[in-house]
C-alpha cells in the first residue's frame, strides 16, 4: 500500500464562489462529470458495505454477540469468536499513534521552527521516501532485524530479572523471540510516522507568519510560541491528521502478519504473540474453503471497515467545521 | 507509454498469428505449494510446443473454488477432495507431484537428523503436553544424545495451508488426543506456540528462538539447511526426510485402492519410507463444456509427467512414480468427457 501525501491544508478550505465563466458551455458537462465521479465513490461504499453484511452474515447469525466476546478461532469445529483479533487490532494501532505522535510532532516542529534551509528539504525528502516504502519491506525488516535484537536487549534482560510470581513478571511473559504485539506496534509506528509528520509539517507551514512573528515579539520562546500559539493554531486539523494515521495503523496487513505472532487466543500482555483483524483475514482468507470460515472471515472484514468508520467519525466530530481563512 | 504498449501488443499478436493460429493459454488457479514447478514446467512447454500455461497461485481453497465455478481449465489442491466432494461437483483429481513436511528445530549443539522423533511424541509436543527438551518421552527415543533442557517453543504457520493440513493430519493420525482436540485441517486452534507467515516465517521464528520446534516443506528445510528431526515410520525405522524416503512412500501407496485417488502419502509401510509425504493435486471437470480446452490441459500434464521429472528434482520436489503416471492416464482416458460423451484424452 502505498500512500500519496496530502498536500491540502483542511483548515484553511476556501470556497470561490461562482461567477459567470467564459466559454462556459462545457461547465454542465464538466459539473456532471464530477457529480458523476463522487456517486460513484459513494455506490462504492454502499457496496462494499452491503457486500460484506450480506457475506457476514451468516457468521453473525449463528454467533450473534459471541462473535465480539469469545477469543476461541477454530476452523476445524467452526466456532469462530473474534474477541482476540478486534482487541489486538485495538491496542496496536493505539500503542503505534501513543509511540509516533510525539516523534511525527518532533520531526514536524524541527523542519519548521529550526531546521537550517539546505537540511530541510534532505529531511522533508526523506521523510516522503519512508512513506513511500511498501509495508512488506517494513514486515521483513521486522521479521529478520527488529525482532531478534527486541528478543536479546529487552525481552530476555525482562526475563531474567523478573520474580516469579511477580507483576514484572506477569506483563513480560511471552516467547522470547521478538513476535508480540508491542514490536507489531512498533513498526506500526514507524509506519504511520512519516505520514503523520508530513501532515503535521505542512499544517505548522499554514501559520501565517505575522502570527509566529507577533509571539515571538511579544517576547515569547520557542517553546512557548510553539505550545500557545503554533499548536492551539492547527489543533483541529492535526486531529484529522492523527486520525488517518490511525486509519492506516488499523488497517495495515502484511507488515503486522510478519511480526505479531499469529495467535487468535486474548493476548494476556504486550509481550504476548496475538493477532489483528487485518492479519487473520490475509492469513486465512486464500485457503477458507467451508462457508462458515468464509463467512467469519468477511464478518472480520465488516468489523474493521466499522471501526475505521468510527474513528473517521470521531475525527470529523472533533475537527467540527473547517475554520475559514 | 499507451502507444507503444499498442505497438507492442499488435506486434505479438503478429508474432503469434505469423508463427501459428493462436491458441488460448491453459488457465489454472491453486495451492501455492506447487506453483515453482509449474511455473517451471510451462516455461519449458511453451519453448517446446508454443502453448502457453497461466498458472495462479490463490492457494489450495481458492484453486477448489475456482474449478467447481468452472472459472479455469483445472485446479489444484495440496488438500485432496474427498470422492463424495467429488461426485458432487463433478470433478476429478489426480496426483501431480510430490513433497514431505519436515519438522525443524533450534536446538543449540545438535546436528541435523541428529534428534529421532515419532508421530505420538510429536503430536505430545504441539499439544503442549511435553513441554522441555528434556523430557523423558524425548530422552528415551534419543539415548547418547545430550539435549539441552530448553522450554520447547512450537512454531507453526499462521496461513492457511496445505502444509499445515498435511501435518495435522499427522498429528491426528498419530495422536487420538489431538484428533479430538485439535483436528486436522489448513489451519487449526494450536494449543500453544506462535505462528509464521508462509515457508519464510516458520522458518526465521524458529532459527530466531533457542528451543523451538516448527514444520516446513522438504525443499524449504533442504535449502536453508535446517536441522530436521528424524522420524519413525510404520514400519518402526528412523528415517531421514530425503527424496529417497519420500519416493519410497510414494512407491509403497496403493493408488489403485483409493476411490478418487484420495489417498494421503502418510504412515506408508516400507522401511525407507518418510512418514509426512504428501502429493499435490489437480482437479478437473469431467464433463468438459469446452473439450479443446481440456485437451489442452491434458496435454500439459502428459508432457509434464513425461518430460517434467528432471526440473521437479531441480526443484526438489519428487516426481510421481511411473506406474501411478500410467494409472492416472487411464484415469484421464476413462473419466474427462466432452459434452458428447467422447474422451477428451486418448490414452496411449
Amino acid at each position: 500500500m502505498t500512500l500519496t501525501l496530502d498536500q491540502s491544508e483542511p483548515g484553511q478550505t476556501t470556497r470561490t464562489p461562482k461567477a459567470k465563466p467564459r466559454g462556459g458551455a462545457l461547465d454542465p458537462f464538466f459539473e456532471a462529470l464530477c457529480a458523476a465521479s463522487a456517486t460513484m465513490l459513494l455506490a462504492a461504499l454502499c457496496g462494499v458495505l452491503i457486500s460484506r453484511t450480506i457475506g457476514g452474515w451468516p457468521a453473525f447469525h449463528k454467533f450473534g454477540l459471541k462473535f465480539f466476546t469469545v477469543s476461541s478461532w477454530n476452523p476445524v469445529t467452526e466456532v469462530y469468536g473474534a474477541a482476540g483479533p478486534i482487541v489486538g487490532t485495538l491496542i496496536t494501532s493505539f500503542l503505534a499513534l501513543l509511540i509516533s505522535l510525539p516523534v511525527a510532532f518532533g520531526v514536524a516542529v524541527f523542519l519548521v521552527e529550526f531546521c537550517p534551509s539546505f537540511l530541510r528539504r534532505t529531511i522533508g525528502t526523506a521523510v516522503e521516501l519512508l512513506a513511500g516504502i511498501p509495508s512488506i519491506v517494513y514486515g521483513m525488516w521486522g521479521l529478520f532485524v527488529l525482532a531478534p535484537w527486541f528478543a536479546l536487549h529487552v525481552q530476555l534482560p525482562l526475563l531474567l530479572a523478573a520474580k516469579p510470581g511477580s507483576l514484572l513478571e506477569k506483563l513480560t511473559t511471552g516467547i522470547p523471540n521478538g513476535a508480540n504485539i508491542l514490536t507489531a506496534s512498533i513498526i506500526l509506528a514507524i509506519m504511520i510516522l512519516p505520514f503523520m509528520a508530513a501532515v503535521l509539517r505542512d499544517l505548522l507551514m499554514t501559520i501565517p507568519s505575522q502570527v509566529r512573528e507577533s509571539a515571538y515579539g511579544l517576547g515569547g520562546n520557542t517553546v512557548e510560541v510553539i505550545l500557545s500559539v503554533s499548536l492551539p493554531y492547527i489543533k483541529r486539523s492535526a486531529v484529522g491528521a492523527i486520525m488517518l494515521g490511525l486509519g492506516r495503523a488499523l488497517g495495515e496487513t502484511m507488515a503486522v502478519t510478519f511480526i505479531i505472532g499469529n495467535s487468535h487466543a486474548f493476548p494476556k500482555n504486550l509481550f504476548d504473540s496475538g493477532s489483528t483483524i487485518a492479519s487473520t483475514i490475509a492469513n486465512e482468507f486464500n485457503e477458507a474453503t467451508t462457508e462458515m470460515h468464509t463467512s467469519s472471515l468477511i464478518a472480520l472484514g465488516l468489523v474493521l471497515f466499522m471501526i475505521t468508520f468510527a474513528v473517521l467519525a470521531i475525527a470529523r466530530a472533533l475537527l467540527g467545521r473547517p475554520k475559514v481563512a | 507509454m499507451f502507444k507503444t504498449f499498442a505497438i507492442a501488443l499488435i506486434a505479438t499478436a503478429a508474432a503469434g498469428l505469423g508463427a501459428q493460429a493462436m491458441a488460448a493459454d491453459i488457465s489454472g488457479a491453486g495451492a501455492t505449494f506447487p506453483a515453482p514447478i509449474y511455473a517451471r514446467w510451462a516455461e519449458t512447454y511453451k519453448a517446446a510446443t508454443k502453448n502457453g500455461l497461466n498458472y495462479q497461485p490463490i492457494g489450495s481453497g481458492g484453486g477448489i473454488k475456482q474449478i467447481e465455478a468452472k472459472t479455469v481449465d483445472f485446479g489444484a489442491s495440496d488438500k485432496p477432495l474427498k470422492p463424495a466432494d467429488l461426485a458432487a461437483n463433478g470433478l476429478m483429481q489426480f496426483p501431480m507431484v510430490m513433497g514431505g513436511v519436515v519438522p525443524v528445530m533450534n536446538l543449540p549443539g545438535v546436528k541435523p537428523g541428529q534428534v529421532k522423533l515419532t508421530g505420538p511424541v510429536l503430536a505430545q509436543i504441539f499439544i503442549g503436553d511435553i513441554k522441555t527438551w528434556g523430557d523423558p518421552r524425548i530422552a528415551s527415543l534419543n539415548p547418547g544424545v545430550k539435549l539441552p533442557n530448553l522450554p520447547i517453543t512450537v512454531v507453526y504457520r499462521s496461513d492457511g495451508s496445505g502444509t499445515s493440513f498435511v501435518f495435522t493430519t499427522f498429528l491426528a493420525n498419530n495422536s487420538p488426543a489431538w484428533a479430538q482436540r485439535v483436528g486436522a485441517n489448513d489451519t487449526v486452534e494450536w494449543p500453544t506456540g506462535l505462528g509464521g507467515k508462509g515457508n519464510d516465517g516458520v522458518a526465521a521464528f524458529t532459527k530466531q528462538t533457542i528451543g523451538s520446534i516448527g514444520y516446513v516443506e522438504y525443499a524449504f528445510a533442504k535449502q536453508n539447511n535446517l536441522t530436521y528431526a528424524n522420524m519413525k515410520n510404520k514400519a518402526g525405522q528412523f528415517v531421514a526426510p530425503t527424496a529417497a524416503a519420500f519416493s519410497a512412500a510414494a512407491v509403497s501407496a496403493d493408488w489403485s485402492k483409493a476411490p478418487g485417488n484420495y489417498l494421503l502419502l502418510l504412515d506408508q509401510p516400507g522401511a525407507g519410507s518418510w512418514p509426512i509425504t504428501a502429493a499435490t493435486f489437480i482437479l478437473m471437470q469431467t464433463k468438459q463444456d469446452k473439450p479443446a480446452n481440456g485437451k489442452e490441459a491434458l496435454a500439459f500434464f502428459d508432457w509434464a509427467y513425461k518430460n517434467g521429472d528432471a526440473a521437479a528434482q531441480q526443484l526438489d520436489y519428487v516426481p510421481m512414480p511411473a506406474p501411478v503416471k500410467a494409472m492416472m492416464r487411464k484415469q484421464w482416458a476413462a473419466q474427462i468427457k466432452g459434452a458428447d460423451g467422447k474422451a477428451v484424452y486418448a490414452a496411449k
